[in-house]
């Protein structure tokens, strides 16, 4: 078949052509980069935090009219209330193991520091997610150690919340240890926090350990640091691994168990929760952008689709006669089905090399305005091939009407 | 006219029900999804106190030096205790206060009762009639209780109820981390989003949580109730605990300062940059002034208060609305030019092009009227499920209200009949005899 008569129809119906290639032009640029950011957030989503996260749970209290942990007296009281708290939660019979922890991947709250490999350096080499526990940390979040050691009882020391001093050991991530010895041979090695002057030796290194603060992806997201230290404050947090299948008995039996043990406390609807809802509520945002971003592609591509019958249908109503011409002149009904299915192939190809163009247009544009990532050109392949895709079934039902115009159509009076 | 105009479109709508329909759902989904993010984007964008933000300033003060500026030369954007307190004892503003995020404990008076936790704020007694906070009962503490460091609190009216049932609370104790304070104020409902006056204490400005409980500043600082937001240090602070963090140069403090006119607002930079200059000269700061005064507006701003992704999502959006009517557009187009034959009628029986205009536009006002119904019904299903896909702290200031419900009406008919322009002035193009012949 040649283009030529396809060619002569459009150029009688030029508004239409350009209302349907406009419109699968502005499809393609729209869908191509609602799925890349759909992509985007469902890869975010998906990276693993280090964690073994099932049946871990975090519990955070507060204590009533707590002794000042700024003197020495009261940093031993305090001291002393969290390890009954400790060993109230190690009692409990669904609880696996308990650790005492400053802050959890994707809890949204924790503190960062400086890491340098010499004393007193003004500006630290890397920053990193400064986490504390005891003995117990790495085997309740379930973190993989890669090479050295796991902290010992006899590392564990206590200090204030506020008290800054450097501690003596620390097991680091990969990503941290790569970042500062790159020859692998980061155990032993001594390196210097916030600027400070004490040396803290390095014991282990595990396979990863995500951020408390962003859950985005930048320099911070996998350079963490753990220390050997409880931290004494007005508040606790701790962190459970359930036995296994045991999650909710266990998140059930804390709040009555530390109330029976100590009732001057706050804890609240939020004290407990699991891993899981911590998870949930950092990437709900994202989680949230991309079905949002799902629903529109959705409502587009169909709104694309109905437009496409809607027009066709309307051409194809239009020229019944001179269909019915060609069949009597011998054109064979496949004949008629392909005539219209080329021709929207061509409107959809004119329209997908401007969707391109403006599909590209925007993501420059939302690189420049909201800090997105570039989209790989297969975004856009894919988007192109989809929305000829999407145009060959719209166009299906009129054609196949089309090619069932009998050729006695012909002989009818206009 | 108009009457027969709409008999007409009726008419016609009812011939092609399947193309009707079409557009309808076009149009409904299109105005839809553009409401609803629309919806989300008017609550996260609002100015929180439009008659009065223009005159509300937070400054910067450069303490840090070059070595803690961010990339593009901005100092800290909170305070360090020492600039704080000499900003509110300088007093050059007409309204004024530094302020901190606290979230102690509140123990009922019952004694069956388990201890609470509440979160608020320390400030100054400015802070209240600065903000134009709304009082239930009683008023702010006084300047006087400010510098007394009196045991004196204003609470919310929730916290009120929970612990004084529907009384007027004004003279009763609340305990607060184990101490007792007397109640001088009860707030009216209020409860801000974003959260203008602590940008910096609150992740992103949002939260779901209520102010329950104002202390004096210097009272808080005397209790030892401990900072609840967020602490950035450039050096680790040479004592320990919370006195070493009020000697040190960690910011953790917030700042809010009302000037009414431009003169005010000259002097107050003068003074910044003044202060600034005299820290310089005493050997405080090794660098000049590098200060900041921003007013509330540009803050939020500044601190990207309106999450990107509200904006990119308000974008696609209205992308989509475009295609609708694209959409709209054609097929109109194919319903007004598949009678051609009816407008030659028309025309040749005398009707002018205008009569011809005016028609074809009523037609595709009442698609657009439909679909803007329908569109209504749609965004409030898209309102009330944005709950649960985007964060609580956002999707619950996303509501249907009648200034919505209005807009999305007149976006759809006004969108329609745009749509529906260059179909009409095809329309209208008809030429009577050649209609006439061909038939």
């Amino acid at each position: 078949m040649t283009l030529h008569p396809i060619l002569a129809a459009l150029r009688k119906h030029k508004a239409g052509v350009v209302l349907i290639a406009l419109q699968i032009a502005l499809t393609l640029a729209i869908v191509c980069n609602a799925i890349f950011i759909i992509q985007q957030r469902v890869d975010m989503v998906r990276r693993p935090t280090g964690l073994n996260e099932d049946n871990l749970f975090l519990v955070t209290q507060q204590w009533v009219d707590a002794p000042d942990g700024d003197n020495p007296a009261g940093l031993e009281k305090l001291d002393s209330m969290q390890q009954a708290d400790l060993a109230t939660l190690r009692n409990l019979p669904d609880v696996a193991s308990v650790s005492p922890i400053r802050s959890l991947p994707l809890l949204l709250s924790g503190s960062v520091g400086g890491v340098a490999l010499k004393p007193l350096q003004q500006k630290a080499m890397v920053d990193a997610n400064f986490f504390y526990g005891d003995e117990h940390m790495l085997s309740t979040l379930g973190l993989r150690l890669v090479a050295g050691r796991d902290f010992t009882a006899a590392d564990v020391k206590h200090k204030g919340f506020r008290d800054d001093s450097e501690p003596v050991l620390t097991i680091i991530t990969k990503s941290l240890a790569d970042r500062l010895f790159p020859h692998g041979d980061a155990v032993g090695k001594v390196i210097y926090f916030d600027s400070s002057s004490t040396p803290t030796t390095v014991v282990g290194v595990v396979a990863r350990l995500q951020s408390p603060v962003d859950p985005g992806e930048n320099a911070l997201a996998w350079n963490s640091v753990m220390f050997p230290v409880r931290q004494d404050a007005n508040f606790a947090r701790y962190v459970l691994r359930a036995k296994p299948g045991r999650l909710v008995q266990a998140m059930n039996a804390v709040t009555p168990a530390l109330y029976a043990a100590n009732p001057m406390r706050v804890l609240d609807d939020r004290s407990v929760r699991s891993f899981a809802d911590i998870r949930a509520r950092a990437y709900r945002a994202d989680v949230g952008m991309a079905i949002l971003m799902s629903v529109i592609c959705l409502i587009l591509l169909a709104v694309t689709a109905a437009g496409i019958v809607g027009l066709t249908s309307f051409w194809v109503g239009q020229r019944r006669r001179q269909i019915g011409v060609r069949r009597a002149l011998g054109a064979r009904k496949v004949d008629i089905l392909h005539y219209f299915q080329l021709e929207n192939l061509l409107i959809a190809g004119i329209g997908a090399v401007i969707g391109i163009l403006l599909a590209v247009g925007l993501n420059l544009w939302l690189i420049t305005r909201f800090e997105m990532d570039r989209m790989p050109v297969i975004y856009v392949a894919v988007g192109v091939l989809a929305v000829l895709a999407l145009g060959q079934a719209a166009v299906f039902v009129p054609a196949r009407r089309a090619s069932n115009v009998p050729p006695v159509v012909a002989t009818h009076a206009a | 006219m108009f009457g027969y105009y709409l008999e007409l479109a009726l008419r016609s709508l009812r011939r092609s029900k399947g193309l009707t329909a079409l557009m309808v759902l076009t149009i409904g989904f299109g105005v839809a999804a553009s409401m609803t993010t629309y919806s989300v984007f008017r609550a996260v964008s609002g100015d929180p106190m439009p008659w009065k933000s223009s005159k509300l300033f937070v400054p910067q003060i450069d303490m840090w030096g070059p070595s803690g500026r961010s990339s593009d030369g901005e100092p800290p954007d909170a305070m360090d205790y020492t600039d704080a307190i000499k900003l509110m004892r300088d007093h050059r503003a007409k309204l004024q206060s530094a302020m901190y995020e606290i979230s102690p404990s509140v123990v009922p008076a019952d004694a069956g009762k388990h201890p609470i936790h509440v979160s608020g704020h320390a400030v100054f007694s400015e802070f209240f009639p600065m903000l134009d906070i709304p009082f239930k009962y009683g008023s702010s503490w006084s300047a006087d209780d400010d510098t007394q460091r009196a045991a004196v609190t204003v609470i919310s009216n929730t916290l009120s109820q929970k612990l004084f049932g529907d009384a007027n609370s004004v003279g009763k104790t609340v305990n607060i981390e184990g101490k007792d304070y007397r109640v001088v104020g009860v707030l009216n409902a209020w409860n801000p989003q974003p959260r203008f006056y602590d940008v910096v204490n609150n992740g992103g400005g949002f939260s779901t949580d209520f102010e329950d409980v104002f202390l004096p500043f210097q009272t808080a600082i005397q209790a030892s109730i401990r900072n609840d937001g967020n602490t950035d240090c450039d050096a680790n602070p040479s004592e320990s605990g919370f006195i070493g963090l009020q000697h040190s140069s960690c910011t953790w403090i917030a700042y809010m300062a009302e000037l009414d006119d431009a003169a005010a607002v000259t002097a107050y930079r003068q003074y910044l940059d003044g202060y600034a200059h005299d820290q310089q000269q005493a050997g405080r700061f090794g660098w000049g002034p590098n200060n900041r005064l921003r007013n509330l507006p540009q803050w939020l701003d500044f601190k990207h208060v309106v999450p990107s992704d509200t904006k990119v999502a308000l974008l696609v959006a209205l992308g989509l609305l475009i295609a609708c009517l694209v959409n709209t557009a054609g097929l109109l187009l194919a319903k007004f030019l598949r009678r051609s034959g009816e407008i030659g009628v028309r025309r040749a029986l005398g009707a002018p092009r205008l009569a011809i205009y005016a028609q074809f536009l009523t037609e595709a006002g009442i698609v657009g009227l439909a679909g803007g119904a329908l569109g209504l019904l749609l965004t409030g299903m898209g309102v009330a499920s944005v709950s649960w896909v985007l964060p609580k702290d956002i999707a619950a200031l996303a509501r249907v209200d009648f200034s919505l419900l209005v807009l999305t009406l007149l976006v759809a008919v006004m969108a329609t009949t745009l749509a529906g322009l260059y179909p009409t002035y095809r329309a209208a193009c008809v030429q009577p005899a050649w209609q006439l012949k061909s038939n």
